[in-house]
């Protein structure tokens, strides 16, 4: 499951594009209704825990649905941990005369956030863990999912790399079984 | 005060990112919380935020929320007779 340039692909397949000159909160927007999310929280998200919340849906709807608990475990990583929105929230308490800081915008001060904005909607209460790498670590990363299913501490494992840094970004995930 | 009314419920939507809701969605005397716009404890910060941002009024007890973010009513009434600016 890969998204960059305004485009979302699902075993290889391009399943929604939009025009490479659209800015990415509008191109994940229409990606959000075209997909049928249908998630109120979605819109108070930051950039990139919608990223991290679209792709994960599209893998994981049919297989969460209708339970009320699930096993799976999330394994993501990037390089630019959530320096986005750390940017953001700096900007607005850089000046003391026009000081208010926005507790929606703090919250996402962490890249780890959008793991539990994946498990929340899915019903995941299991294993989580954000890395942050210069480069996505495949065998590492493939390494640590196998380890988790095969010491049954997950019986499938979201994994992949969530990158979001001044409108640049790319998200590729997959799943383990 | 009506007038009031509308630009909180204006100023709310657009603060709180509330993609799927027009003003004309929000009753006056329905509860902004829980099972009215389903708001939660960081939106409730972020209305302080904009009480003391738009409006002047510095609300320190988060606790006084539960009365002043009531209903839109509540909050018009809290407004029109605590604004400085």
């Amino acid at each position: 499951m890969i998204i960059e340039n305004n485009a979302v692909f699902f075993n290889d397949l391009l399943i929604f594009r939009d025009e490479p000159s659209v800015e990415f909160t509008d191109f994940i927007k229409k990606a959000y209704k075209f997909l049928k999310i249908e998630y109120p929280k979605f819109f108070k998200m930051d950039n990139l825990s919608k990223l991290a919340f679209t792709g994960a849906d599209i893998i994981l709807r049919d297989i969460t649905r209708d339970k009320e608990e699930n096993n799976v475990a999330l394994v993501l990583a990037n390089r630019s941990s959530s320096a986005d929105t750390d940017i953001k929230y700096q900007k607005s308490i850089e000046n003391k005369s026009d000081y208010y800081p926005s507790p929606a915008v703090f919250v996402y001060t962490l890249p780890n956030i959008c793991l539990g904005e994946i498990s929340i909607k899915h019903k995941l209460y299991s294993e989580n863990t954000f890395f942050i790498f210069d480069r996505y670590n495949e065998d590492y990363m493939a390494n640590y999912s196998a380890y988790l299913i095969q010491s049954g501490k997950a019986e499938k494992v979201l994994c992949g790399w969530v990158e979001f840094l001044k409108g640049n970004y790319r998200l590729a995930f997959y799943l383990y079984i | 005060m009506e007038l009031l009314k509308e630009e909180l419920k204006n100023k709310i939507i657009e603060v709180l990112n509330l993609e799927e809701v027009v003003p004309g969605d929000i009753a006056d005397d329905a509860p902004l919380f829980g099972e009215g716009l389903g708001l939660d404890s960081i939106d409730a910060l972020e209305l302080i935020v904009l009480l003391d941002k738009d409006y002047g009024i510095k609300v320190t007890d988060p606790k006084d929320g539960k009365v002043i973010f009531k209903s839109i009513n509540a909050l018009a009434s809290f407004v029109a007779e605590n604004k400085t600016k």
